[in-house]
């Protein structure tokens, strides 16, 4: 069991998604229950299904001296990056430490792998076209190096590429590396865009929906696709702190199946409970609990039974993915800074697109939008290979 | 600067071509042994019908694992891992993307799951029955040094024993083109916090700036190393393979090197 860890400062914050651009978007939608789900027309060739997609990111390229990192997931990354005053956060604790003392700590599925199924649909001689002879874009590490370049810093730099667990186990990697000196702040978080391999790949799997996916229906049918773009700036936690706190996190393996997860949810409870004792709580002190809850058969079947056996009715839980879609290796991002809005305004989400709630889910499930004073919280992020993280957040000020 | 990780090296797995195992790889660079003719990675940790199916990337990875595990003598069950990998299973990604763009319908679901890229550690913690942390993680041109300092900072922050997997396979298509990766190569360290009077300690320290890659002076190792961005190992793997106290710099990150103290207790 990992001992209890100081918590960390999360100095800004920031998403992009179907939902809009920045907090407040978010915000607006969750209160009004306003999804961003929209029929497919993304892929390219037809696949009758649902996608979460970001609007007007066609029309927003890259700043000229960018111009190499030009892809849609990059894009997305720097739309994100734009709101809610990141850059000037993040420049900020450039200043204060120095770019070797800053680390670009960033999860993602696909990275820009759009770009790479782009110049297969138009090789030129067998060859990648010249307008995307761009190394930097065909390998994982797209994203973070990206975002390093736009900030210029020159601290450790990796990908976490754990599939939809990928932007939320970033978040251990950062306290790690400031608990043992190495840094003293961490852009975490995390992009993934719509493209091709995960549009037909899940279809393959038999996976996706026709429909707007339900989590925790009953008659749920599969998932729905998203994309999204998430950011957070983490520093150690002073006396004159303000603003939220990382307060614990848990990462284990179901040693189960490549794509569906443990029956009994073995790897997402040893996550939970090692999230709770690095945070010093207890299931009980728990208020909101954004699920994983991604409309799959399995996983919200043991989703459903891991949250209605370790928690009181007093926690709240919901999953958002009928907002956003599955935003896959954004997922953990997302909807750490959908956690982190709740604790802001003080607004539980409802679990959107469910009419017949699945009788395997317990008292704590807020079907519709509540009030409530949230001072922790959980966001659940599971991933495909049995690759669960639990991430645990704390109001400014709690615990004492 | 910041204060240096200090580990201690438990066990060790590496398969190049023309060296299957730990083993053969210091015969050949002792000087003792030439390069042997290329076999199928050994990966007998996985059970034999994974083994068959497992694509190469899979079969790299889990070989030195295993390797390193054994040699180790650590439960593989309770052991976290961090597997890295610049570009994943190339062969994989340009089947996937030729029939993106031909047929998407007909894409194999099979070769979509193992597609992902925390494929080698998915089917690593179900072969070994492992349910600590699992990670899959990339770091571009300098994949094994971002990998190392992550495994680093992984054992010493939780005091634990770390497993640390990198590996990469040669580039494949129109994307091969692009990652100028020319063959397979993968190693596995065993990371200890705990100091071990048989085992060779590594201190490693973050510096700023990238100094450039020192050449071992070997051809054949020097053409491994030049071969795909896990083959950076290749000098810090010469240094263990020859036991020898010495200093070197491994690339990290853009302007990132690690710095790493090799140390031999005589």
């Amino acid at each position: 069991m990992p001992h209890p860890m100081s918590p960390l400062s999360i100095r800004a914050y920031t998403a992009t998604s179907a939902l809009g651009r920045g907090l407040d978007a978010h915000a607006d939608a969750l209160l009004a229950s306003r999804g961003g789900l929209t029929p497919n027309d993304f892929s390219s060739a037809s696949l009758d299904c649902w996608i979460g997609r970001v609007a007007g990111l066609e029309d927003e390229p890259l700043p000229p001296e960018l111009a190499e990192w030009e892809c849609r997931n990059n894009r997305l990354a720097w739309l994100a990056l734009r709101q809610d005053h990141f850059i000037d956060a993040v420049r900020d604790a450039r200043e204060r430490y120095g770019a070797s003392r800053v680390a670009v700590l960033l999860g993602t599925s696909t990275s820009s792998i759009g770009a790479t199924e782009e110049g297969y649909r138009r090789l030129d001689h067998g060859r990648m076209p010249e307008d995307l002879h761009r190394p930097v874009l065909h390998t994982p590490h797209s994203l973070a190096g990206f975002v390093a370049a736009v900030f210029d810093l020159e601290g450790p730099c990796l990908t976490v590429a754990t599939a939809c667990s990928s932007s939320a186990k970033v978040f251990g990697n950062a306290e790690r590396m400031i608990r043992l000196g190495l840094i003293d702040a961490a852009v975490v978080g995390g992009t993934d865009t719509l493209c091709d391999s995960v549009l037909f790949g899940f279809n393959s799997l038999e996976l996706v929906s026709g429909e707007p996916c339900r989590p925790f229906d009953a008659n749920r049918s599969g998932i729905s696709i998203g994309e999204a773009a998430g950011f957070a700036l983490l520093e150690r936690a002073t006396e004159s702190t303000s603003g939220p706190l990382l307060i614990g996190y848990g990462e284990a393996s179901d040693a189960h199946h490549m794509s569906t997860p443990h029956p009994e949810g073995l790897g997402a409870e040893i996550a939970l409970r090692d999230a709770l004792a690095r945070a010093g709580v207890e299931a009980g002190d728990v208020d909101y609990i954004n699920l994983h809850g991604t409309a799959s058969q399995k996983n919200d079947e043991v989703e459903a039974a891991l949250v209605a056996r370790n928690f009181p009715a007093s926690t709240r839980a919901s999953s958002t993915k009928g907002f956003t879609g599955h935003t896959l290796g954004a997922a953990g991002i997302l909807e750490a800074v959908i956690t982190l809005l709740t604790m802001r305004d003080g607004r539980i989400p409802g679990n959107l697109g469910t009419t017949t709630p699945d009788p395997l889910c317990g008292p704590q499930m807020a079907w519709t939008g509540e009030q409530g004073n949230v001072r922790i919280a959980l966001s659940n992020s599971f991933g495909f290979g049995g690759n669960n993280a639990c991430l645990a957040f704390a109001h400014e000020g709690e615990p004492a | 600067m910041s204060a240096a990780l200090t580990v201690w090296v438990k066990g060790i797995g590496v398969w190049a071509p023309g060296a299957a195992d730990w083993d053969a790889f210091c015969e050949i660079a002792a000087g003792r042994a030439g390069a042997a003719a290329e076999a199928r990675p050994m990966a007998d940790v996985l059970p034999p019908n994974e083994r068959r199916r497992a694509p190469e990337s899979v079969l790299l990875a889990a070989a030195v694992a295993g390797q390193a595990v054994r040699m180790s003598g650590v439960d593989a069950a309770t052991l976290p891992c961090v597997f890295a990998s610049a570009h994943g299973d190339q062969t994989i990604t340009d089947y996937m993307c030729a029939t993106l763009a031909g047929t998407p319908t007909e894409l194999s679901p099979t070769k979509f799951h193992n597609s992902v890229h925390n494929a080698p550690a998915g089917y690593w913690t179900i072969a070994t029955h492992c349910h600590a942390s699992s990670s899959a993680v990339s770091g571009g041109e300098t994949t094994f040094g971002a990998g190392l300092l992550e495994a680093a900072t992984l054992a010493v922050a939780d005091d634990r024993d770390v497993l640390l997997a990198s590996y990469d396979i040669a580039g494949a298509g129109p994307l091969g083109e692009m990652t100028a990766t020319t063959g397979p190569f993968a190693v596995a360290l065993v990371l200890s916090p705990h100091a071990d009077a048989a085992a060779i300690r590594l201190d490693v320290t973050p510096a700023p700036g990238n100094s450039g890659s020192q050449p071992t002076g070997n051809a054949w190792l020097d053409d491994v190393a030049a071969s795909n961005p896990s083959a950076q190992a290749i000098p810090l793997v010469h240094a263990l393979a020859l036991a020898r106290t010495t200093a070197l710099r491994i690339p990290a990150a853009h302007e990132l090197d690690l710095h790493v103290d090799v140390g031999v207790d005589t």
